[in-house]
């Protein structure tokens, strides 16, 4: 039976993780590759590199980073963040990732999603969307969740998929960085009006809000990060807490 | 001598050659017959379209069947999996292998069901496979793909995504896998040790 995935999001800026690392026994808490292995032994089911590193000076750092990362990791590897043409990709892809997740970039220039479909597979490519909700609806934001867009989430997830997306990564800008749940509405909205994987991000504070979204919000993955932040055995203790639910997970 | 991995400009070889060296083995990229005159394996990679395994030319095709005969091992991952069959539907012009029997098809299960098939989903073993060497039913692996192959006598674990389709293909010293080993964490490196294994025995 397909597991349902739990995905560890890692801020990086300037080849450092920026987001609330709290770990005991790091070398350097900071350092994505040292991370990455953590929750690799952890038993994470994918991880997603998030580039926000705000010059394009400091952007040539992201590909050490992902070769870093990469090098002892044998789980999928996603980046995001910065990444606005073929060539963009093509430097990720060949540093070590498995899949590039586009953002602003896709909303300005949709026709990258099927240059880099045709190019890397659709498995390759995965369309983040930033939502908020608007008017009963849910609407588009771009640039980390700074410029509205005149679109809605759930038609621009089926524009996607048309246009070649493997997967959407859905961040509700609501519950981001609020620990109180994750929008289980928007989730299943976008969820069930698509059939590519749609992994639920944003608002991630207990074990339970991650069985909701699963059930409730007929999620296929969800992504957290600082809730893996806080115990040495968070991911393992989550997928028991699932697997307790009977949310079928890939055990630790 | 090497595992040589098939380059035919399908996606990335990156993952599958760090995989690969993880598990001690040496490996050469060949894109060309050249490339394949002194391997002890034959890696077949690929992610994408049916269709760019036409990038397997005649040369290499001839190459790599002679090879096959002379008794090399083969092993293909994902859409190179794909290719040992007689084709798929995905691209009804372009010739599989044909080393293993009945074509690849679309996957389509009913809702909530979803297509691509992407993530960890099981193992169901169905017969012993020296490609299978320690990996018992259950196991998780990682897939991500639309079209899968059938389960023949030649499959050696199968996997549910709706209805079954082959997980694992074994015949004489060819295999194939549609999942990602290089992907599937400790499961995924001891199925790429077996086969760097049936390269030295």
């Amino acid at each position: 039976m397909l597991a349902k995935r739990i995905i560890a999001c890692l801020d990086v800026r300037d080849g450092t993780v920026v987001k609330g690392i709290n770990f005991e026994g790091l070398r350097n808490a900071g350092d994505p590759a040292e991370l990455a292995r953590r929750y690799n032994a952890e038993g994470i089911d994918e991880l997603v590199i998030l580039d926000v590193t705000a010059t394009i000076e400091a952007r040539r750092a992201i590909g050490e980073t992902i070769r870093a990362v990469s090098r002892e990791l044998f789980i999928p590897l996603t980046v995001g963040g910065g990444i606005r043409s073929l060539e963009d990709a093509a430097a990720a892809i060949e540093a070590g990732a498995d899949k590039v997740s586009l953002n602003t970039a896709a909303l300005s220039n949709p026709a990258l999603i099927p240059l880099l479909a045709d190019r890397y597979g659709s498995q390759a490519v995965v369309v983040a969307i930033d939502a908020k909700r608007e008017r009963g609806g849910w609407a588009v934001y771009g640039r980390s969740g700074s410029a509205a867009t005149s679109r809605d989430a759930v038609e621009w997830a089926q524009e996607a998929e048309s246009r070649g997306a493997g997967e959407i990564l859905l961040t509700s800008i609501d519950r981001d960085g609020t620990r109180t749940g994750f929008d289980c509405d928007v989730t299943a909205a976008v969820s069930r009006a698509v059939s590519i994987p749609v992994i639920a991000s944003g608002g991630a504070g207990t074990f339970a809000h991650f069985a909701e979204v699963f059930t409730r919000g007929a999620a296929d993955a969800a992504l957290a990060a600082s809730i893996f932040h806080f115990s040495e055995h968070a991911v393992d203790d989550l997928k028991q807490f699932l697997a307790g639910r009977g949310v079928p997970v890939r055990p630790c | 001598m090497s595992i040589a991995l098939i380059d035919y400009g399908a996606g990335n070889l990156t993952s599958v050659v760090k995989g690969l060296r993880a598990v001690g083995a040496e490996v050469t990229i060949a894109a060309t017959d050249a490339g394949l005159t002194r391997c002890s394996g034959i890696v077949v990679p690929g992610v994408g379209h049916f269709a760019a395994t036409a990038g397997v030319d005649e040369g290499l095709r001839h190459a790599i069947m002679r090879r096959i005969e002379a008794g090399v091992p083969l092993f293909g991952i994902c859409l190179g999996m794909q290719l040992l069959f007689e084709g798929s539907d995905e691209a009804p012009g372009v010739a599989g292998f044909g080393l293993i029997g009945g074509r690849c098809t679309r996957l389509s299960p009913p809702r909530p069901f979803k297509v691509p098939h992407v993530g960890w989903n099981t193992l169901e073993i169905t017969r012993p496979a020296a490609i299978l060497d320690g990996i018992d039913s259950g196991a998780h692996v990682y897939f991500t793909h639309t079209f899968a192959a059938p389960v023949t006598p030649d499959c050696a674990a199968s996997t549910e995504h709706g209805p079954a389709f082959a997980a694992v293909v074994d015949r004489a010293h060819v295999a194939g896998v549609q999942f990602h080993p290089e992907k599937s964490g400790d499961a995924g490196l001891r199925i790429l040790a077996n086969f760097v294994a049936m390269t030295r025995s």
